[in-house]
């Protein structure tokens, strides 16, 4: 067994203990405090650019400042998140942040803009003064079906480029300059459809402040929306996504980044997992087909009694076994498991097979 | 344990792999999120060798790619095996402790030299002696990954086997970052094994014949049970035809679509006196049934799926069913009570407990667990089992060592000719699923891919005088179908590629062969022999 030495700090005055593999970050999670992290994201690692992290820490009686998402635990180390001087710096670095983008109060309402830690942020610190802007970026004219893209929005926290880096492995989208004139990219003429791009959304979920953002999204609506944990329907990698929902429709999807995918999704999971759940084809009534070969719809009490009737009809004349039961690999399996012990129990046969073979 | 069909490890263990060896997979298409995965494995310096007749995407990433000719990956896989043995790079220990058979399997392999084998896959000698010595150096931290590409062949089930054999040689079993692992295709294919649905065994792959599981499950169950084993879905057609079967019951599938030799099955599923479907769409399959019964999304279904790499997680609804549908448990628990047999458990979590309680593979599951821990890998025989990343560990899970089972080459059922000159072979495409149900439905995705291709080498192209998008037909002993042609060196000389999501155009499974595997019955998608012509 790896033996994992803990070591003792204190995060604003809480004593904790904590690995000593760990970073500043980790423990002020673990004290449950919080800081805000703009340009973070766990599956790739600090950045370190945004600057948004930063805390006090005092080793050995030396007081120093540090960004927290890239600095180490180390022993007997005290951390202090919010000095007054702290505070004052957040406040001035999101105006200055936020200057430099497309923002009002506006943009904050809207719900498109998924990332908590930046909303958090702004309502933390409530940024007051602004300075005028140095820069406008140009409009992307870019007509992929799935990804919108407003630079001006863009923090230049390079978590999209990261993720699609070392996350994705996609690498199709780049810095492109340098400093204050530097902006996103992707080859070859700055169109999704004609780079790597997999449209896998990963750039949408890791982005901050919704300078990219899910075309196929519907959730400007005002009304209440919930988010349920459960898993694609598609292959069987079985990635963990949440569905948002206003009660009667699906409206999208978004990651489960608790989930063993760690919020990896690919484009099906990404941006084809409820269209179909919406679509009006869906069957909706029993349909029974009529002598002329029409369907007609018919009550449950119905379908339910011409099961009967014909299941009875084949098994008095012709025996349990000529009667043949498919389960699906696409339903859950307390209803394959219902099926097969039907056919098992009440038929009393055991033709029942699923289509993992095909 | 090649029978159950799941990863012997983790996903997640891959990227700690030292090699991987991916073959007939096409994995950045069918597991985009696998790929990823193997990539990250690779940034984190493993080796990875690709074997695969198409040039696939993740060649890119390769340290080696191998073309081998469809359908002869077991004289590869057993030449590979003979030169680890005759070299001593197998783990004598691991052989000596864990496995029986290796005698044999010595002398079997005997033949199997890289030089005869070569002449059979089309490939150099030293692609073969590079696949071997680097698949030892690696071992016990090379994991190999397949797909439908292997086992939807008619010696499948021997494919699995030569490559079964090459992971104990080396003592891949049984250790992380290692291991045979087979991705399964769709959502739930595992779960739906797990639960019994199959016609030889009951919940968790309890055999009907082995002794007392059958006894077992009657007391459990309280009631008489059927003894004899039931038809697999490929037998039950041939027995319609004969009209054996008056009655089937389907859930959920587009069998006259994704089925070899689609026009076989539509006649068979005709000759059924009475049919009913259990769908959520009028799925060409539905049109055929007498009974359709509305059924639930995976968005408005409460229950388990189970992944590849044998996690159960929940599945929870976001939404109700639309109009007068039903959940697929609702549908069930009527069927039960119309039959006067009102089933006890109705609550998913209660169905789940029953199910659990009758197999040690997952005792240990509860969906109290799933709640508070998340997805749990069986197998899981008591609460407070952590699950099991990899299989096999102190030994193998049948109890006994891990027999080495000696197999040969066998050439494709349906060889080409001079009439039927090229391989056809079927699969899946990223932005695509299966039979396109879905897919098809959802906005944006016709930007993607919105018809069907048939990939042909340039090669091939030119001698036919095809251009790119011209559109061809591709006919077969079967059948006959019209698409628009892709030139790409991802098809190797002397074969071409379609998936078959786009069934209201073209029914691509009308051309595939219905020969199966002669063990575990799976059709042979990956080849069948068809000709081309410019239609133009
Ligand atoms: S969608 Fe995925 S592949 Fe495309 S730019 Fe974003 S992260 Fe990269
Ligand atoms: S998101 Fe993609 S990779 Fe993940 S389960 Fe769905 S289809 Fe598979
Ligand atoms: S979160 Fe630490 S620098 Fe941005």
């Amino acid at each position: 067994m790896l033996k994992i030495d803990l070591i003792k700090i204190e995060v604003n005055g809480t004593p904790i203990s904590i690995p000593q593999d760990k970073r500043v970050l980790d423990a002020i999670n673990l004290s449950e405090q919080k800081v805000p992290t703009l340009c973070f994201d766990e599956r790739i690692g600090p950045q370190g650019t945004c600057r948004m992290c930063l805390v006090e820490v005092k080793i050995k009686e030396q007081m120093s400042y540090v960004a927290s998402c890239t600095a180490m635990v180390e022993e007997n180390m005290e951390v202090f998140t919010h000095s007054d001087s702290l505070i004052e710096y957040r406040k001035t670095l999101l105006e200055l942040t936020l200057s430099e983008i497309k923002w009002d109060q506006k943009s904050m309402d809207d719900t498109s803009l998924t990332n908590d830690e930046f909303k958090m942020a702004v309502e933390e610190y409530k940024p007051t003064n602004f300075f005028p802007k140095l820069q406008t970026r140009e409009k992307v004219k870019d007509e992929n079906p799935f990804i919108s893209r407003d630079y001006d929005k863009c923090i230049a926290c390079y978590r999209c480029t990261n993720i699609c880096n070392d996350w994705e492995q996609a690498s199709a989208i780049t810095i492109d300059g340098r400093g204050q004139d530097s902006k996103i990219f992707s080859f070859f003429d700055n169109k999704l459809m004609n780079s790597n791009c997999t449209f896998c959304g990963q750039c949408i979920n890791t982005c901050p402040t919704g300078a990219l953002s899910n075309k196929k999204l519907e959730l400007d609506k005002p009304v209440e929306k919930t988010k349920t944990k459960t898993i694609c329907p598609y292959c069987g990698v079985g990635c963990g996504i949440e569905l948002i929902s206003d009660g009667k429709k699906v409206l999208g999807a978004t990651p489960d980044f608790s989930a063993p995918s760690k919020g990896s999704l690919c484009v099906k999971g990404q941006f084809a997992s409820w269209d179909f759940v919406n679509s009006k084809e869906r069957l909706t009534d029993p349909l029974l087909k009529n002598e002329h070969g029409e369907f007609e719809k018919i009550s449950w009490k119905k379908a339910l009694d011409t099961f009967r009737e014909k299941l009875k009809g084949s098994i008095d004349n012709y025996g349990p076994d000529s009667t043949v039961w498919w389960a699906s690999a696409r339903v859950v399996t307390e209803s394959n498991y219902l099926l097969q012990k039907f056919a098992r129990t009440v038929v009393g046969t055991n033709n029942i097979d699923n289509c993992s073979r095909t | 344990m090649v029978g159950r069909g799941a990863m012997t490890n983790s996903i997640e263990e891959l990227t700690g792999s030292k090699l991987l060896l991916v073959t007939g997979s096409n994995t950045t298409e069918t597991h985009p999120v696998i790929s990823l995965r193997m990539k990250k494995a690779v940034k984190n310096g493993a080796k990875l060798i690709v074997i695969d007749p198409r040039k696939i995407e993740l060649t890119k990433w390769a340290t080696r790619y191998i073309q081998i000719r469809i359908g002869t990956d077991i004289p590869f896989y057993n030449a590979v095996a003979n030169y680890i043995i005759k070299n001593n790079l197998y783990d004598k220990e691991y052989v000596d402790t864990r496995t029986r058979g290796f005698e044999e399997l010595k002398k079997h392999l005997e033949r199997y030299t890289p030089e005869y084998s070569a002449k059979i896959c089309g490939v150099s000698v030293d692609d073969i002696i590079y696949t071997a010595k680097e698949y030892a150096a690696a071992s016990p931290k090379a994991a190999v990954c397949y797909t439908v590409g292997i086992t939807e062949h008619s010696c499948g089930t021997h494919n699995v086997q030569a490559l079964a054999n090459l992971g104990m040689l080396c003592g891949n079993f049984g250790r992380p970052n290692a291991g045979i692992n087979p991705l399964r295709g769709q959502n739930n294919v595992q779960g739906t094994s797990d639960s019994g649905s199959l016609p030889t065994d009951l919940p968790g792959y309890q055999k009907i014949e082995a002794p007392g599981i059958v006894e077992k499950f009657e007391k459990i169950w309280d009631v008489e049970l059927p003894r004899k084993r039931g038809i697999t879905k490929i037998s039950a057609m041939d027995q319609m035809i004969k009209g054996k079967i008056k009655f089937l019951y389907v859930v959920g599938e587009n069998t006259v679509v994704s089925d070899p030799n689609a026009n076989h099955a539509e006649h068979a599923l005709k000759c059924v006196d009475f049919m009913i479907v259990q769908d959520i769409f009028m799925t060409e399959t539905a049109k055929l049934a007498d009974l359709i019964l509305p059924a639930s999304s995976f968005a408005e279904a409460d229950g388990t799926f189970a992944n590849t790499e044998r996690r159960i997680q929940r599945v929870r609804p976001s939404i109700s069913t639309p109009g007068n549908a039903k959940t697929d448990v609702e549908i069930l628990l009527s069927l039960f009570k119309v039959m006067g047999r009102k089933h006890k458990s109705e609550k998913p979590a209660d169905i789940w407990a029953e199910m659990s309680s009758t197999s040690p593979l997952f005792s240990g599951i509860s969906y109290e667990r799933l709640e508070n821990e998340g997805g749990i890998q069986w197998p899981c025989p008591e609460f407070s089992h952590p699950g099991t990343p990899y299989l096999h560990k102190n030994q193998m899970e049948s109890g006994e060592a891990g027999i080495f089972s000696p197999v040969d080459h066998i050439e494709p059922a349906e060889p080409t000719d001079s009439e039927f000159p090229f391989v056809l072979s079927t699969g899946r495409r990223r932005s695509t699923y299966h039979t396109g149900t879905q897919t098809g439905k959802a906005k944006g995705f016709d930007k993607l891919i919105n018809e069907e291709y048939v990939e042909i080498n340039p090669k091939d192209a030119q001698e036919l005088k095809i251009d790119e998008l011209d559109v061809i037909k591709v006919e077969s002993r079967r059948g006959s179908v019209e698409a628009k042609a892709k030139i790409s060196d991802k098809s190797p000389v002397g074969a071409v590629f379609m998936s078959f999501a786009f069934p209201e155009t073209t029914r691509t499974n009308d051309l595939t062969s219905d020969a199966v595997d002669f063990i575990t019955e799976t059709p042979e998608y990956k080849a069948c022999a068809v000709k081309l012509s410019l239609i133009r």
